[in-house]
């Protein structure tokens, strides 16, 4: 603990000697992941490319995830680093547009990345050119008690009448089936998503967050018309609109809440809040409609190269690092992640196991709400989502309020 | 140079005649200087962005009325505009409890100062400690109002995840430093009441709540005009509460006009920067009535006395 804050300080002083007069191989990296596994993760392959590359003076700013998610309009314009996380999808949209991000699709030509990283390069491309490469994603799905479950004699379920089922079980045995909060309401557009997924599958799903379908369209109707089912017998947790994703682990750490659909990152806060893997494991979400192929969500974080970078061509180097197989296997490991690299091992944790196995057998993957939604777009329907969960009779003045806002949002 | 000034008024130099004219204007030049470029030009650049479409990295694109249109249209502006009267009306709340707190804490008693001290310890710390404490309070799991509740049998209500309820468990929150400031401003308005005009009152009979309206109260006057002011304003800005209580949630229930205009330009899900400036011109035109109707009565005073 004591050694590598000796040496951070170290580097730290010494870039603040050094910083003056800037060497031509300073290389500066803006991340946006202060929890302890991603931090961990990001630092240690920032070390091993340190070691790899002697001459190379690397700076790290490492910030939280909701304030670089501001920063980066600032920084990219007025400071650029030469790296800098984001994320692909319809956010990196904005910024390639205006030119502020560097185009790689010739490192992706020349390092054969269209076959290593077949699945995430749809999410990367935009106007035929590359604009990043990911360095992980992880699986969506359904986190639940697996010793709760065995007390009350329940079976994780595999269709929606199961859910149904065992939600009614468990709410019997005084336990509330589904915890969330919704305070930062993108956990409402979780449970949205993969209700939509499995009620009509990726097409639907793209259609709406491209603005093809009417949020009054009877499929989406029929979407809010199954969550009604969830919300109406009081599946979810109260005050769900007051809590954080993380204040929301509490009732399911402490067993008043039994599932909780979230994305696989909330594993690690799970075991540090004491549960051992004997208790939490993980399920796809349920089927709806048995006719529908099953997709899946899994967010792509990435790189970017600023366009306004001064060290570019050591940056290059850093993403080629990045995505290497031996790294990404590492890096993955440590975060408790799904490598982008086909060529890369996923860990041996059975989540990591259960995830790659989900991820790599849907028929195809979808960002998040509000990566694939325009912003604008995506914050009021996540708004809708949010007070849909706590006022259902609201349903269709809720729909009719976001058709007004779709059409101005996609004019 | 001698001869120069011997000769008389004729000869001097041109800044020597004026200088009573200009020297004023030289001295207030550095301040006139940065507030016009960092105040007074921002203000028009802001209301001519109004009339753009922008995303603040491409194209600006000319929408002329089209924002203002926008928002007469937009159901979260009424929602914002609605919780700004109820702050600016519940915010003043503070005036009158701050006299209290003042009138009870201006008397000499040992250690009075320890006790003026911790009555205005709200108001030194920071509006996000503010926010964070009372976001705890209110949680119906582990806060005090959930223990209160229980403790009478009943079921504690989500102040913060009720759209009926949320701003005023923000308002009274933000009321709490707010009280601090204007008792302090009381407090020292208190300090200047002249003991004489007391004295003749008491001579005259004047006692309790009498004595307070008709001759603190007026001799107060100058602190309670300030406490309005700062008042009116400090619910007009009520910002930081909102951000770190709900971020206008729940749906956008909470949001008031500065809030929803930074929502609306600065946050994860904005950067419509035209539509923003519509809000934020809005927002200006109704301080704008406050302030020049507080300026007019300045000057009026100014004049009569």
């Amino acid at each position: 603990m004591f050694k590598p804050f000796v040496r951070t300080a170290a580097a730290v002083l010494a870039a603040a000697v050094l910083s003056a007069p800037a060497s031509a191989r300073d290389l500066v990296i803006n991340y946006d992941d202060l929890n302890a596994a991603p931090k961990e993760a990001f630092e240690t392959a920032v070390e091993a490319f340190k070691a790899a590359n002697p001459d190379i003076n690397v700076i790290v700013n490492n910030t939280d995830r909701e304030a670089h998610k501001t920063a980066i309009r600032n920084f990219l314009s007025a400071d650029a680093p030469d790296v800098t996380s984001w994320y692909p999808g319809n956010r990196m949209a904005p910024f390639v547009d205006a030119g502020q991000f560097e185009d790689i699709s010739d490192l992706w030509e020349s390092e054969g990345w269209a076959d290593a990283m077949a699945s995430t390069m749809p999410s990367m491309t935009r106007d035929g050119k590359q604009w990043g490469v990911p360095y992980t994603y992880y699986q969506w799905g359904i986190y639940y008690r697996s010793d709760i479950f065995a007390e009350n004699n329940i079976t994780p379920p595999t269709t929606w009448d199961e859910l149904l089922a065992a939600s009614a079980a468990l709410k019997e045995a005084g336990v509330t089936p589904f915890t969330i909060g919704t305070k930062f309401l993108w956990t409402a557009a979780g449970v949205f998503d993969y209700l939509n997924l499995r009620t009509n599958g990726f097409d639907v799903h793209n259609d709406l967050t491209a603005g093809k379908i009417k949020y009054t369209d009877p499929r989406i109707v029929q979407v809010f018309e199954n969550w009604k089912q969830l919300v109406e017998p009081g599946y979810f947790i109260e005050n769900h609109a007051t809590m954080s994703w993380q204040d929301a682990l509490a009732p399911f750490i402490n067993g008043e809440a039994a599932m909780y659909v979230m994305g696989n990152f909330a594993v690690a806060p799970m075991r540090d809040g004491g549960l051992t893997d004997d208790q939490i494991d993980y399920i796809p979400f349920p089927t709806i409609n048995p006719d529908v192929a099953r997709a899946e969500e899994a967010p792509t974080d990435a790189f970017f190269i600023p366009a306004n970078a001064k060290n570019k061509e050591d940056a290059r180097e850093f993403l080629k690092f990045v995505v290497q197989p031996d790294v990404q296997t590492e890096w993955n490991k440590t975060l408790g992640q799904l490598p982008i690299n086909k060529n890369a091992t996923p860990g041996d944790d059975k989540f990591i196991q259960k995830g790659f196995e989900t991820v790599s057998t849907a028929s195809a993957l979808a960002q998040f709400y509000d990566r694939d939604a325009p912003a604008e777009m995506a914050k009021a329907g996540m708004e809708g989502f949010q007070e849909f969960m706590i006022k259902p009779e609201r349903m269709m003045s809720i729909l009719e309020r976001l058709d007004k806002i779709q059409e101005r949002v996609y004019k | 140079m001698n001869t120069a000034v011997q000769s008389g008024d004729a000869q001097q130099s041109w800044y020597q005649r004026n200088r009573f004219a200009i020297t004023p204007w030289l001295f207030l030049a550095p301040a006139i200087f940065f507030f016009t470029l960092y105040v007074i030009a921002p203000i028009f650049q802001s209301i001519w962005i109004s009339f753009f479409e922008w995303d603040g990295l491409g194209e600006k694109k000319w929408v002329g009325m089209g924002n203002y249109v926008e928002l007469m249209d937009d159901d979260r502006f009424y929602t914002s505009l609605k919780n700004n009267i109820w702050w600016l009306v519940l915010y003043m709340l503070a005036v009158p409890v701050g006299l209290a707190i003042a009138l009870f804490l201006n008397q000499t008693v040992t250690g009075i100062r320890i006790y003026k001290s911790l009555f205005f310890f709200p108001f030194v710390i920071s509006q996000v400690v503010v926010g964070l404490i009372f976001t705890w309070f209110y949680n119906p799991d582990f806060g005090i109002v959930g223990i209160v509740w229980e403790f009478f049998g009943a079921k504690p209500p989500a102040i913060l995840a009720d759209e009926n309820l949320v701003t005023f468990g923000i308002i009274f929150a933000g009321l709490w430093p707010q009280i601090a400031y204007c008792m302090i401003l009381y407090l020292t308005g208190l300090n200047n009441v002249s003991p004489d005009q007391i004295e003749a009152a008491r001579l005259d009979n004047a006692k309790g709540f009498g004595m307070l309206w008709h001759v603190i109260l007026p001799q107060l006057r100058p602190a309670t005009f300030i406490a309005v002011v700062v008042t009116v304003i400090g619910a007009l800005r009520s910002f930081d509460m909102i951000a770190i209580m709900t971020g206008g949630g729940p749906y956008g229930s909470s949001n008031v006009l500065a809030y929803f205009m930074f929502e609306t330009s600065l946050s994860e899900y904005g950067f419509r920067m035209g539509y923003g400036s519509a809000i934020a011109t809005v927002l200006f035109l109704i301080m704008l009535v406050y302030i020049s109707y507080f300026l007019w009565r300045m000057y009026q005073d100014e004049k009569g006395a």
